[in-house]
């Protein structure tokens, strides 16, 4: 079909000319990494708060496989967080209560 | 979580590095993607910047349920298709200023005689005030392809339409264009 061939006009040109990509500020990649650091670091800071504040009996709750659904879903989402970390490169400004340690003091809490 | 996002899916060590690295590649080959898209959209860096920073905090929540669901295709089309629906949500915000998007957003060029300078603005100009004027649907087609460089299928992905379908929305729209131009000659 002729009318649907692959238009290769001026205006595609002029378009391409118009319409070139733009180059993000340099500020913009450290704002969107921070703001990914927040998050990842409030979900982290969320997660540690709710393990804190368990009280016994619902830590011997939580012994009871049948409730192991929460804190598994929490530590996958704690962990997906804390991953987050790797992928903006500020590892190394976590917190040391970070994600991976709230995993492991959810897992000694239940051995 | 009810909208799916950060399933929790009891994920390994290995694979929880392995979705971090690949959102960390996803988000340095296409930032200035996002970027680009977004400000064509909104036509200013203020709310570029605020429409990018949003589509990649959406992107990190959904991106395990993406790539799963991809199916080994690339994720520039469901990134795009972000930064798509947030601009779309930033238009609908805005609807009493109906006539913002691209309001500002100067024609990029490189030229180096004055004359030159002179007449290919007007030219782009004319190009991006016509661009203005087509339906949303038809404008964002030629960004992505022209601003972004994808192709029918990533454009058709990203808007959620056929191949074909997209095929024929870029066609209109360049025709369109076309003769809006030319009327004003």
């Amino acid at each position: 079909m002729s009318e649907m061939r692959e238009p290769t006009t001026d205006v595609e040109d002029l378009l391409r000319s118009a319409l070139r990509p733009i180059e993000p500020p340099e500020s913009l990649p450290t704002r969107v990494e921070g703001t990914l650091t927040a998050v990842t670091e409030a979900a982290a800071e969320e997660l540690s708060a709710w393990a804190d504040e368990l009280s016994e009996s619902e830590l011997a709750a939580l012994r009871d496989p049948r409730n192991w659904v929460r804190p598994v879903a929490a530590a996958a989402a704690g962990g997906l967080a804390g991953g987050a970390l790797l992928l903006v490169e500020v590892r190394r400004r976590r917190r040391p209560s970070g994600a991976s340690a709230v995993v492991d003091q959810l897992r000694n809490r239940l051995s | 979580m009810a909208d799916g996002a950060t399933t929790p899916t009891a994920l390994s060590g290995e694979a929880k590095a392995k979705l971090d690295r690949d959102f960390e590649q996803l988000y340095r080959d296409h930032l200035r993607d996002v970027y680009s898209y977004s400000y064509y959209r909104v036509g200013n860096h203020h709310d570029a910047e605020d429409l990018t920073e949003q589509a990649f905090l959406q992107a990190y929540r959904h991106f395990e349920r993406a790539q799963r669901e991809s199916d080994g295709r690339p994720l520039r089309p469901w990134l795009i298709r972000i930064a798509h629906n947030l601009a779309s949500n930033y238009h609908r915000d805005r609807a009493r200023r109906p006539q913002s998007a691209l309001e500002h957003a100067d024609p990029i060029a490189t030229m180096h005689d004055t004359e030159q300078i002179v007449e290919g603005r007007a030219e782009l100009q004319a190009v991006m005030d016509g661009l203005r004027n087509l339906p949303g649907d038809r404008k964002e087609a030629l960004i992505m392809r022209f601003a972004l460089g994808m192709d029918n299928r990533e454009i058709a992905r990203a808007l959620g339409r056929t191949d074909g379908a997209t095929k024929v929305l870029i066609h209109r729209a360049i025709k369109q264009l076309e003769e809006e131009m030319a009327a004003d000659e």
